[in-house]
């Protein structure tokens, strides 16, 4: 079972990586660009029996380590 | 007096805290490794060196702050010792949740290294006894993430509880963003629990103790004072 976990920066956070991205795109020949963030991908597999379980399991990697709910917001795909 | 100092894999100013601990802060200073365990019995100050613990992966102190070593040190605070996080030992702190907030990529996107002053906002206790509000300390910073960062309900319990320690400043001590090296929120340099016996500070105290400044050794002098049985 494969999971794929996505973080982001909360909105009220300021991002410089994505903030300096928006120029970099508007500098290169894309004006319209309004904004962008940059986030984080996670793929893990896991050997859970069930989606249920993995969900489970995710949800807590994500609590305890892969996502600090002080600036970040989490969510996450099971794939079987 | 007796200090100790956490080595996490990639910690790298332990060494330094070693050294500033046992030559300016008169303290017997013992080392342990992240992994291990051992009692804090007799202990009185527990350091969190600077440096790039798990290689900054995934966020600042974040992997850190899952080792064993810190259980001790939670349960450490808990009791009331004192516990000190300089840099990336501040992220940890941050990440444990033994102090509130996060340290975020500076505003900049760039490594900063250099000195800075400080204002002292607040008086007394462990870390800032023999020091006088708005008197000014410079020491050096080294780091790509220490942008503090806090939500306005938070900043408001910081404030109201008297936890902000240090803001960044000019010389004469005047705060303002222009003084700011990294964005942080409300110019914080460093701040306590509400307890006040856990302090983390993004710049470098135990790189000030010789040289260009000298300014580190209040710190470790107040400590020291409070420590000993002096004003608190």
């Amino acid at each position: 079972m494969k999971a794929r976990v996505t973080v982001f920066c909360k909105e009220a956070v300021f991002d410089p990586q994505g903030h300096t991205l928006a120029v970099s795109l508007r500098q290169v020949g894309f004006p319209g660009v309004k904004g962008t963030r940059v986030g984080k991908v996670i793929d893990i597999e896991l050997s859970s029996n069930s989606v249920a379980e993995a969900k489970a399991s995710v949800q807590q990697m994500c609590e305890k380590l892969l996502a600090n709910p002080v600036i970040e917001s989490f969510s996450y795909e099971i794939k079987e | 007096m007796k200090a100790a100092v956490i080595t996490f894999p990639g910690s790298n100013c332990d060494d330094d805290a070693f050294d500033t601990l046992r030559r300016f802060g008169g303290f017997e200073v013992q080392r342990i490794w992240h992994k291990d365990r051992p009692s804090l019995e007799g202990v009185n100050l527990v350091v969190l060196p600077g440096g790039f613990s798990y290689g900054d992966y995934l966020r600042c102190g974040a992997m850190a702050a899952l080792s064993p070593v810190m259980e001790e040190v939670k349960r450490f605070a808990e009791k009331g010792g004192l516990v000190l996080g300089i840099c990336n030992g501040f992220q940890i702190l941050c990440e444990s949740r033994l102090l509130p907030g996060t340290l975020t990529m500076n505003e900049s996107q760039k490594f900063i290294c250099k000195d800075v002053s400080m204002r002292v906002e607040k008086s007394g206790g462990a870390w800032a006894t023999g020091l006088q509000v708005g008197e000014v300390v410079s020491y050096p910073v080294a780091h790509g993430d220490g942008r503090y960062w806090i939500d306005e309900a938070g900043l408001g319990q910081l404030e109201h509880n008297g936890q902000v320690l240090l803001r960044y400043s000019d010389a004469s001590g005047k705060v303002a963003a222009d003084f700011n090296p990294n964005g942080s929120t409300a110019n914080i340099a460093g701040i306590c629990n509400e307890r006040g016996n856990v302090f983390g500070l993004m710049p470098h105290p135990e790189r000030a103790t010789e040289h260009r400044s000298q300014h580190g050794l209040k710190l470790w002098k107040s400590i020291q004072t409070v420590l000993t049985g002096g004003a608190a």
